[in-house]
């Protein structure tokens, strides 16, 4: 996308004397290409590396005056402590909601973008994205004239091709200068949500093309020598849906940014500009050194973690995220070959940067937690990916919902380690089974009973289910991947800004478990209506409804599907007031009996486009579970009752999966009975399972599915071969090559496709009836 | 010496098998697929995964699509447990999850000079501390003789 004067120089020729230029000469050539630069997009040289840079001049200078490793442990504690205080501002004071419930991180880095050092609460995912920006910034604008950079300015951007985690997130880069150099960056980023997409909240699961996934900020100078640029905020603001919200946080970012350089500034006044300058530096690299250490200590091998998803957002497909990890010795190699391509008019798509950035999450949190979180972590560890798939999406792909395909980064990584650590005998983390990695939450949009345009989410995504550990349950709804300590938010507070109540929330459902000897982490359900607003609606944005999303570990079993549920054509809320008795809602009750007259009962997969919500529609939704661990016939009988009494599982979980039996009045396990069944479900297993061989004879077939629509390798032993469905003529055809090969996956418009099948079949019945229609076109 | 590699399968170093830490079930070369010395079974995943709203009315309910979705069941012939279970498309070949460098294994091992069954727990912290050694030592002692029948 960056036209370079590398293009337009002559690599090879046969006159070699017309490339003989003297320096006078190039340097005209340069200032000539510098100036007609026709556009300055994403930079392959930045966008496509992840390890650390080398050492300046000047870190190699202030490193040799000595380094005190008490010293750098000193200033490091220090730096912390500022960033959780900066934190602590963008929460309490963020306009965001995501800021709210800890979706954001500060951090400090090294004059070349290195993160060092990122606040302990908030996201992780940047620590790996933020050097990005930071990067293009010194490359393209510290010596543009028409930019520049001085003390007291502060950069802004969101576009995730540029280096960010998503669209719905914004940042404040500000540097940290002295004598007229940079010598480290300090900076805040929250997850602003709304940003002008083509549906409100900042992730857009409809969006078709990348200029329908909303603002598009490239690195831009919005704080010029510490004054809020009026004009670029006018525009930011226009650009979106919630100009109030563009405003306060910007202003809360400058804020804690400032809180942040003031730290620095103290500590620079108190140890001197090059220690300061060298410990950052050094925490780096010996976070880099610490990994490949203890890369050392995993054992040598390979482990493979596929995984398939189940969906567009707009269509039921099958696509496929692949990822083998290969360590040795020292090395270790993450091989994403055999990933489905991108489809060119779907929202699922990440840039490689993103998903890289959840693989460092996986790192940093579920791997070794303890490590500082640094840029060091991700760099010394090899990735490779093929440019055009949906895990590294091309300039032209869509990437509204990219977390689709970045989460998949994260619990590649996460659930190989279970196998990967498992006999090492240095654990810097428990062994877990894969966490749940959906958003299983509402996005909202509209009018507010305030008056207000808004655009935004529910903190619901933040009660993902936990992986079952092996030795205990996983933890229910207990905290989103990409977060540790985010909060589930104070429903009334909420309430207060937004015309919808979550007339049930919090409630477990039954059998929404991750079985295992220890099971996973279960989701509760969700149940929004709007109420006293013009205008609004809802939306969802995750897939897993017909492909569990995570898998269980050593014998134990996923998470279910969750269905998203609507009902129509009601008004809830004068249901309830005509017979409070109604107000006993659950998902269950409500789909199953259908109480209320007149309602029109649906479900779908859970990729729902903006749909406008009357007052009083029910949108139902679970939030998701994590897997289980180990066998479920050696789970301990007394725990499958008890999770039976609260009605955390049916009977026919009890029975079928667990193997209990009880006394149905007092719940007590009859242990001898248990025993006995167990014994003979096992003799079962031995007897309906198939050896091998002959299982993979019958089971394996050449290809998917006719009907399937699917995308990526079949298999692994030729991941570079890649399988997809293109609709090069009305019905769609199976495709196979190598990526470089596929022709560019589109999926049509499913109303046109369904108008289609709606025409056929109105013809087949003219003809059957014999009825005479013409049918113009 | 014997490695737990999983929470059901471990690498025995001087014969080179992959051996259920259960009963001692022989599943074939270390270096090689432990799946292939198991039993397998294509599970319909609703058999699981039972559906919360009614099938007969919903397409979405909670209970996974078998025309997208199987549970392949990995058991061990000689003990029947369900050694690991892969959510697949149908038809879709298991996955070779586990390969592992076995002369490396062993040199780690001779370094460290511990029993790994002695030494491999699940993590930090108290609760995560672990007996991981054979089981089949500790309920049958003769229980070695089983990995030469049938199968
Ligand atoms: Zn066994």
């Amino acid at each position: 996308m960056t036209l370079t004067t590398d293009q337009f120089v002559p690599t090879s020729g046969d006159d070699d004397a017309s490339q003989l230029l003297t320096d006078q000469e190039q340097q005209w050539v340069d200032k000539f290409m510098d100036e007609t630069t026709l556009f300055l997009g994403p930079d392959p040289a930045i966008m496509r590396t992840h390890e650390i840079m080398p050492r300046t001049a000047y870190e190699e200078e202030c490193i040799a005056k000595g380094i005190d490793p008490l010293e750098v442990d000193r200033i490091r504690k220090r730096l912390a402590g500022a960033l959780d205080e900066a934190f602590e501002m963008c929460e309490s004071m963020g306009a965001a909601p995501g800021a709210k419930w800890a979706d954001l991180s500060c951090a400090v880095y090294t004059a070349e973008g290195d993160v060092t050092y990122l606040s302990n609460r908030g996201v992780i995912a940047f620590s790996a994205v933020l050097h990005h920006p930071i990067r293009y910034i010194m490359k393209n604008w510290k010596d543009e004239p028409t930019v520049g950079i001085n003390p007291g300015d502060g950069f802004f951007h969101n576009d995730s091709r540029f280096g960010m985690v998503h669209n719905t997130d914004q940042s404040m880069l500000v540097p940290v200068m002295r004598d007229g150099i940079i010598i480290a960056w300090v900076g805040a980023t929250i997850h602003e949500g709304e940003n002008g997409a083509c549906e409100p909240g900042g992730m857009p699961s409809g969006s078709e093309s990348p200029f329908d996934d909303g603002l598009r900020a490239s690195p831009i100078k919005i704080v010029e020598k510490g004054h809020l640029r009026r004009d670029l905020l006018t525009f930011l603001q226009h650009s979106t849906r919630d100009p109030k919200l563009m405003l306060a946080d910007i202003k809360v970012k400058m804020g804690a940014t400032r809180r942040i350089m003031d730290t620095v500034d103290r500590l620079i006044d108190e140890v001197g500009q090059e220690t300061f300058v060298a410990s950052l530096r050094v925490t780096v690299e010996d976070v880099e050194t610490e990994v490949r250490r203890r890369i050392g200590e995993l054992p040598d091998g390979t482990v493979t973690f596929n995984q398939f998803v189940d969906s567009t957002l707009k269509e039921n497909i099958l696509i496929k995220f692949a990822c083998k990890i290969t360590v040795k010795g020292e090395r270790m190699i993450i091989d994403l070959t055999g990933t489905g391509p991108e489809i060119l008019n779907r929202a699922l798509n990440s840039p490689l940067a993103s998903t890289k950035s959840f693989m460092s999450q996986a790192v940093l949190s579920y791997w070794w937690p303890d490590l500082p979180r640094s840029t060091g972590a991700l760099s010394p560890i090899e990735i490779i990916t093929e440019e055009h798939t949906w895990a590294d999406a091309g300039y032209d792909a869509p990437v509204g919902q990219s977390l689709q395909a970045s989460f998949r980064g994260f619990s590649a990584l996460q659930s190989a380690f279970a196998k990967m650590q498992f006999s090492s005998p240095q654990k810097y983390s428990n062994v877990v089974a894969p966490w749940f990695n959906q958003i299983n939450d509402f996005l909202w949009g509209g009018t507010t009973q305030n008056g207000e345009q808004v655009g935004n989410l529910c903190a619901d995504l933040n009660g993902m289910g936990g992986g079952a550990k092996a030795f205990r349950d996983g933890e229910d709804a207990v905290a989103p991947l990409f977060c540790a300590m985010a909060d589930l938010g104070e429903q009334e507070v909420m309430e207060e800004e937004v015309p919808f109540l979550q007339l049930v929330s919090k409630r477990l459902v039954r059998d929404n478990q991750g079985f295992g000897k220890y099971r996973g982490g279960m989701g509760y359900e969700m149940m929004v209506a709007s109420r006293g607003t013009p205008s609004w609606g809802f939306m969802t944005v995750t897939s897993g409804s017909k492909f569990s999303s995570v898998p269980g570990m050593f014998g134990g079993y996923g998470c279910p599907v969750y269905p998203l549920a609507m009902v129509k054509d009601i008004n809830i809320y004068d249901i309830i007031k005509k017979d409070p008795s109604q107000f006993n809602l659950s998902m269950e009750r409500v789909m199953n009996e259908q109480p209320f007259e007149g309602g029109d009962y649906q479900t779908g997969h859970m990729g729902l486009q903006f749909d406008v919500a009357k007052e009083g529609e029910l949108y139902m939704i679970a939030q998701g579970a994590g897997g289980g661990y180990g066998d479920v016939l050696e789970r301990d009988p007394e725990l499958v009752v008890t999770d039976l009494e609260l009605d955390r599982i049916s009977a026919q979980v009890a029975t079928n999966v667990y193997g209990v039996v009880w006394e149905a009045d007092t719940f007590v396990v009859h242990e001898q009975a248990t025993i006995e069944l167990r014994a003979q479900m096992r003799q079962d297993r031995i007897s309906r399972g198939k050896p091998y061989k002959e299982f993979i004879a019958e089971f394996v077939q050449e290809e998917p599915p006719k009907d399937l629509l699917y995308y990526g390798s079949w298999g692994q032993d030729n991941n570079e071969e890649l399988l997809a469905t293109h609709w090069g003529k009305i019905e769609p055809e199976r495709v196979k090559g190598k990526i470089e090969d596929l022709p560019l996956i589109m999926v049509p418009d499913r109303r046109v496709l369904k108008i289609s099948k709606l025409e056929a079949r109105v013809r087949e019945l003219e003809q059957k009836y014999g009825e005479v229609a013409v049918h113009k076109s | 010496m014997r490695v737990p590699m999983t929470e059901y399968l471990l690498i025995d170093l001087d014969t080179e098998r992959w051996i259920c830490r259960v009963c001692a079930h022989d599943f074939g070369d270390a270096r090689g697929n432990y799946k292939e010395g198991t039993l397998v079974y294509d599970r319909d995943p609703q058999e699981i995964h039972p559906p919360v709203i009614d099938p007969e009315k919903y397409e979405f309910t909670f209970s996974p699509d078998p025309a997208f979705c199987r549970i392949l069941e990995f058991y061990c012939p000689t003990c029947g447990t369900q050694i690991e279970a892969e959510y697949l498309p149908p038809g879709h070949p298991p996955t070779v999850d586990m390969l592992w460098d076995i002369d490396s294994l062993r040199e780690k091992w001779d370094a460290h000079g511990g029993n790994p069954e002695e030494v491999v727990n699940y993590g930090p912290g108290e609760n995560a501390e672990a007996d991981l050694s054979a089981r089949f030592d500790s309920v049958t002692p003769h229980a070695h003789s089983r990995q030469n029948e049938g199968h």
